[in-house]
């Protein structure tokens, strides 16, 4: 092997040919997401579009956890909703043993006659840091015992996508059947109070759209650092080529676990905030349908691309509500073109298209480097 | 665990040989490795060769893992048959594919920076890649990629490809490259530029090329084995391989149904492709 | 013991649902590997052709009978018209063609909504299919309902007639060769596009059978497809990719097992267990029930 020092360019240079101001666009791209989100929005929407806002931001977060798993990684996760719901679950499970009071079971439970006492895995739902632990933990832990069966055992491409649509399939049933003590087909609802705050009134339903708002932040910001590292690079690898990885001694499994368990996280945590913003969690928002609707936000916008999966997950969840109230039919034949269009003619999503404008302009630019 | 970013060159653990013991491989009733025993001597440039299903890349497949296999395999000391594939390339053995498998959507740098961190921490792995490791830097000058570093490994040329793979085992530093058909679809002086660039690596690895290419064999082998029907048929310096009556009647009654190809090994064979 | 045969009779019962729900999928999915999720909305169509015609046709015998044919073409129909506009320009993209087809089986769903409305709709079984059929009779009598039998029947002769086209057919011999080895079949003379568009009109007919069936055992609605699409890819993954056999075998021991437990605890809980046990028996065989192994790296 040669012992000649070499000349190698830096990375920096190799990155972009514009030098050193690309660091400075994301850094421009959140401080402009927080004044949108913390001055602009709370200043021009109503309550109730600002609640609306709330609910879409919650999808988004669990659209940051898809980029990660799906564009990144090249998990399709049609099974999110699972961990949406259990984060949902566990904060509403809570709140709803705060609204009772000491002693008293929830309303719903006092309805169908049957319990007089919380059932004991609702018990630990009693302590507040618990139930936000859980809202977390839980999902990720899921995530981790069914990740670490099914990706050790290399099941994976479609498998893994019909395996983790089967979860979410079979996971609203067991709710549904279990209504004594899940509410069954209503879920846990008319959730009143939040860590003692009253939900009715506006002010404090302002302070969970700014909580919500946070959070998503910061997992914007947790998930592109992850993208950015050199774990991202690894996680694009294993997409790109699984046993190529293997061969150079890194066991996959173990990549694609750490994605699918972050993703899980955000999931349960955008379900848990979405309790307080919503003030209902049910099987029907966790199902098969809601599941994959979840995924089609961030096709839309961009699997692969955090700005783009955070926007298309908006969008589309605002279109939702836009055209379904109005025009139900007519929604439903729209969702069905965005997922052939986006996915069939623009696998990018609407992100890519930034890109393309982008190489165009380049390639009128005088090449560089390439030989 | 060692910093990857200053990793040398392994001069501690030396050269390690491989030593294949009854090797045998088989497919639903097909038997494609039927009892090898190779030894691969440290820091031997060793060609296998043979016709196609010989069973050459299945003993590939079968050393690092990605086949079941029986019999015994041991490299530097240890057995390693039956482990999972990513701990035998940890324990110092790299491989190339007859395709190119490169990360394509990742940059040249990127490729490299993988294949050096199999053993990175966890806090290094959760952090961005800042510079260039050295070794990186080293191995993007050896297999001269380095003004393409920043490219996607997509874009590059097919004999770029290839070099960028045996960049990646350097990187990785293993001690034995399982190189399947390297110069496949290379022009000729990318040929030359990869034998040499093969025989200095020998130097401090041991290398196994499978190749078809017989004239590129003629130039650099140090030993070749010669695999037929799952089994060795022959081993030796080229010349004792190409004076073995057993192998002409292998490769001959070979050229008699398919007329003359490259692949032939003839004595008299001189041409350049 | 009449007890345990009348489960196992509901059991298999079941896996004859399975199997016909799973049988186009194991063409369509298992030997041509396309995921295509609008499968249960073919499914629908052909409960949906079955309901029309009984609606047109007097007698429910005659149009059960008729509609099995009808059924085929319309979801056959269906099926080739995805293949032509979609599907064939995803191939090597699996993920995008799942989600691609769950767009237009949203489309289908709602489509059905609109033009029959969106309460299910039931129809009439012919009198044949209505009644029991004793086994055993005396004090502790054990009677398998026909419809059922039906179905049965329909399920094995189903699968009799795929297998046999696929082993013994010029077309058959087509598939097997595209799935094999797709460029060599194309140098070979074979045109893979036309192949691929009969094949696809096969499974997706199968389907269409399938929707038949099922209407004598429950309502006719636009989420129908959507309720059975999951159980029947799960068939064929558990089954092994290609394979008809292992689709049979699992069908059968799915249904058995969803109910024998439905039978100890709960249909809801009954369906987690099923679950629970796929994953853990796809740690034992990630690859399936059958599987040829090769040495391609994929």
């Amino acid at each position: 092997m040669t012992t000649t020092t070499p000349q190698v360019p830096s990375v920096k240079q190799l990155r972009s040919p514009k030098g050193r101001l690309t660091f400075l666009r994301p850094a421009a791209g959140f401080a402009a997401a927080a004044v949108a989100l913390f001055a602009v929005a709370p200043l021009a929407l109503s309550d109730f579009r600002l609640g609306l806002l709330a609910k879409y931001l919650c999808t988004a977060m669990v659209a940051v956890g898809i980029c990660l798993a799906w564009g990144r990684g090249g998990l399709l996760t049609l099974g999110q909703g699972v961990f949406f719901g259990l984060g949902g679950y566990a904060m509403a499970m809570h709140l709803k043993i705060a609204d009772a009071g000491p002693g008293q079971v929830p309303d719903f439970m006092q309805l169908y006659g049957t319990a007089t006492e919380l059932p004991w895995w609702w018990r630990p739902f009693a302590n507040p840091v618990f139930a936000l632990a859980a809202t977390v933990l839980l999902p990720m832990a899921v995530a981790a015992i069914l990740g670490s069966f099914v990706f050790r055992r290399r099941v994976k491409g479609a498998y893994f996508a019909i395996l983790s649509q089967a979860l979410a399939a079979a996971f609203a049933i067991w709710l549904v059947g279990q209504q004594a003590t899940t509410g069954g087909t209503n879920g846990l609802t008319d959730i009143q109070g939040f860590f003692g705050y009253d939900l009715d009134d506006p002010v404090n339903q302002r302070m969970v759209y700014f909580v919500i708002a946070t959070v998503l932040l910061l997992l914007i910001a947790l998930a592109r650092q992850l993208i950015h590292s050199r774990y991202g690079e690894l996680l694009v690898a294993v997409r790109d080529s699984e046993e190529r990885v293997r061969f150079l001694g890194y066991n996959p499994a173990n990549v694609k676990l750490v994605a699918y368990v972050v993703a899980a996280g955000m999931a349960g945590l955008a379900g848990a905030l979405f309790v307080p913003a919503v003030g209902i969690i049910s099987p029907a928002l966790i199902g098969i349908v809601p599941s994959i609707e979840l995924v089609i936000g961030a096709a839309v916008g961009g699997r692969a691309s955090l700005v783009g999966a955070v926007l298309g997950a908006i969008a589309v969840a605002w279109a939702r509500t836009a055209l379904s109230e109005e025009f139900p039919a007519a929604w439903t034949y729209f969702q069905g073109l965005l997922f052939i269009v986006a996915l069939a003619f623009l696998p990018g999503g609407l992100a890519s298209l930034v890109g393309i404008v982008r190489r165009r302009r380049a390639s009128r630019a005088p090449e560089g480097e390439a030989a | 665990m060692t910093d990857p970013t200053t990793t040398e060159p392994r001069t501690d653990t030396g050269l390690s040989g491989l030593e294949i013991r009854g090797l045998r491989v088989a497919f639903d009733g097909f038997t494609a490795v039927d009892g090898v025993d190779l030894d691969v001597g440290p820091g031997d440039l060793r060609f296998l060769i043979g016709p196609n299903g010989a069973g050459k890349t299945t003993l590939v497949d079968a050393v690092t893992g990605l086949v079941k296999a029986e019999g015994s395999v041991r490299f530097g000391g240890e057995d390693i048959l039956g482990r999972s594939v990513h701990r035998i390339a940890r324990s110092g053995i790299g491989r190339t594919f007859q395709t190119a498998t490169v990360f394509e959507e990742l940059t040249v740098l990127q490729n490299l920076d993988i294949a050096a961190g199999a053993g990175r921490g966890t806090l290094t792995m959760l952090r961005r890649r800042k510079g260039v490791p050295e070794s990186v830097a080293r191995a993007l000058e050896t297999v001269g990629l380095t003004d393409l570093a920043g490219s996607l490994a997509g874009t590059l040329a097919h004999g770029r490809k290839q070099w960028l793979e045996i960049g990646m085992l350097l990187v990785q530093d293993v001690r034995l490259l399982l190189l399947d058909e390297p110069v496949a679809g290379m022009s000729h002086d990318e040929r030359q530029a990869t034998g040499e660039l093969l025989r200095r690596i020998s130097r401090e690895r041991t290398v196994v090329v499978i190749e078809h290419d017989m004239d590129f064999m003629r130039s650099f082998a140090r030993s070749v084995s010669v695999l037929h029907a799952g089994k060795v048929l022959s081993e030796g310096t080229v010349t004792e391989v190409q004076a073995d009556p057993k192998v002409q009647e292998v490769y001959l009654g070979h050229a008699a149904t398919e007329g003359t190809t490259t692949g032939v090994p003839r004595p008299t064979a001189a041409q350049e492709a | 013991m009449t007890v345990i045969l009348g489960q196992m009779f509901t059991g298999v019962s079941i896996g004859a649902v399975l199997l016909l729900i799973a049988l186009g999928l194991s063409l369509t999915f298992g030997q041509m590997n396309v995921i295509n999720m609008a499968h249960g909305e073919f499914i629908m169509a052909g409960a949906y052709t079955t309901y029309v015609l009984q609606k047109s046709i007097a007698g429910a015998g005659l149009s059960l009978i008729v509609a099995l044919p009808v059924a085929f073409l319309v979801s056959g129909a269906l099926g080739a018209l995805l293949e032509w506009l979609l599907i064939r320009r995803l191939y090597l993209r699996p993920l995008d063609t799942l989600l691609v087809t769950w767009g237009v089986s949203l489309m289908l769903q709602q489509l059905a909504r609109d033009i029959f409305g969106a309460p299910n709709v039931q129809t009439r079984a012919p009198d044949v299919l209505t009644g029991n059929i004793t086994v055993i009779g005396g004090d502790d009598p054990l009677t398998f309902a026909s419809s059922r039998l039906f179905i049965l029947g329909l399920a094995v002769a189903a699968v009799v007639a795929l297998s046999l086209t696929l082993r013994l057919t010029p077309l058959g011999r087509r598939i097997r060769a595209v799935v094999q080895n797709r460029d060599l079949a194309e140098v070979s003379g074979i045109s893979t596009g036309r192949v691929d568009l009969t094949a696809f009109f096969i499974g997706s007919g199968l389907a269409g059978i399938a929707g038949v069936a099922l209407t004598l055992v429950g309502p006719i609605g636009p989420t129908m497809g959507t309720n059975v699409i999951i159980d029947a890819f799960l068939v064929i993954v558990v089954g092994g990719i290609g394979q008809l056999k292992g689709s049979v075998i699992v069908a059968f021991v799915l249904g058995v097992l969803q109910s024998v437990l439905e039978y100890s605890t709960t249909v809801s809980v009954a369906k987690v267990l099923v679950l629970v046990a796929i994953v853990a028996f796809l740690q034992w065989r990630p690859q399936g029930l059958y599987t040829v192994r090769t040495r391609s790296l994929v």
